[in-house]
């Protein structure tokens, strides 16, 4: 592949992003391509050390923030006709609670995952509480002269503190899960307003 | 390492390739690499970062009849690099502290 030829595959791969920022990476690669070969490396070479198109194409997409991405989307390439002002001003009861009903519906995803966690943790908690609540009650029914009741006491804390360690991995696995389940989601709703450009 | 701790000493490493002269993409890569691998995208990342926070300024001149791309220091930067220096005494000690347990077995 040469030089020409990588920054056409480039600019393919980065169709749909903001028109500013694929151009500033196509002059950012094509002039490391220039230096490299300034320095003796063939065309060739130059452009095999700059790694697959791919790759940088998900790193520009992670880079862009979704609110860029969003406007650049948004924003008409041409002047509205008169007909199209009267449709967006006209249209506004319509298209606006469906905007806002769109984004309060990821708003919600996203609570309610972390909520799902929070849930998690507070029953990890409560469970710690259990164990220490039932201990010190043990201890206390022991005192009083009652060592039947505090056995069970003592036995139902066991059990929660058991319980509570079991939970306290589930707790961290569904943690790191839900911020890479996040993450993902930020990358699908990015992708989303990238392809709609590129069907155009 | 640590990716938070690897974001602000990369920042500081850039920084510090275009303390004392201008650079470019590529030099700043070739003058970092005795020291660490940088690949090309995340000092895209970089560059982009330090340029909005104002610690860096670019210029396009012509290079061989080519443009080509340089990078200035500017005042925030050189005081960002002095921050690191004070933060790094801080790290050092910290550091110390960690280690002093071991060397006493």
């Amino acid at each position: 592949m040469n030089k020409t030829e990588f920054l056409a595959a480039l600019e393919r791969a980065l169709r749909g992003l903001p028109q500013k920022d694929v151009e500033e990476r196509l002059a950012f690669y094509g002039e490391l391509i220039d230096d490299r070969m300034e320095e003796g490396l063939s065309e060739e070479e130059a452009v095999a050390e700059r790694g697959s198109v791919d790759e940088i194409a998900k790193q520009t997409l992670a880079d862009i923030p979704l609110s860029r991405l969003v406007k650049e989307r948004v924003k008409p390439n041409r002047a509205l006709r008169a007909w199209e002002i009267v449709l967006v001003v006209g249209g506004f009861p319509l298209w606006f609670p469906l905007l806002l009903a769109a984004a309060v519906v990821v708003l919600a995803l996203y609570i309610v995952l972390w909520a799902l966690v929070i849930v998690l943790w507070a029953v990890e908690i409560s469970l710690w509480a259990c164990a220490l609540g039932g201990i010190v009650a043990a201890v206390f029914y022991f005192v009083k002269g009652t060592a039947l009741q505090g056995i069970v006491m003592l036995g139902a804390a066991l059990v929660c503190a058991g319980l509570s360690i079991f939970l306290f991995f589930g707790c961290v696995a569904a943690s790191k899960g839900v911020v890479i389940l996040a993450k993902k989601i930020a990358r699908g709703l990015k992708s989303l307003f990238v392809r709609k450009e590129r069907a155009k | 390492m640590d990716n938070q701790l690897k974001r602000g000493l990369l920042d500081v490493c850039v920084l510090a390739a275009i303390k004392n002269e201008d650079s470019y993409g590529y030099k700043i890569i070739k003058d970092m690499k005795p020291y660490l691998e940088l690949s090309e995208s995340t000092l895209y990342t970089i560059l982009k970062r330090l340029e909005a926070a104002d610690m860096l300024s670019v210029r396009t001149a012509e290079h061989d009849g080519r443009l080509r791309k340089y990078y200035h220091i500017t005042e925030a930067g050189i005081k960002r690099i002095e921050q690191f220096r004070t933060e790094w005494k801080e790290v050092v000690s910290i550091y110390q502290f960690v280690v002093r347990g071991e060397q006493h077995e």
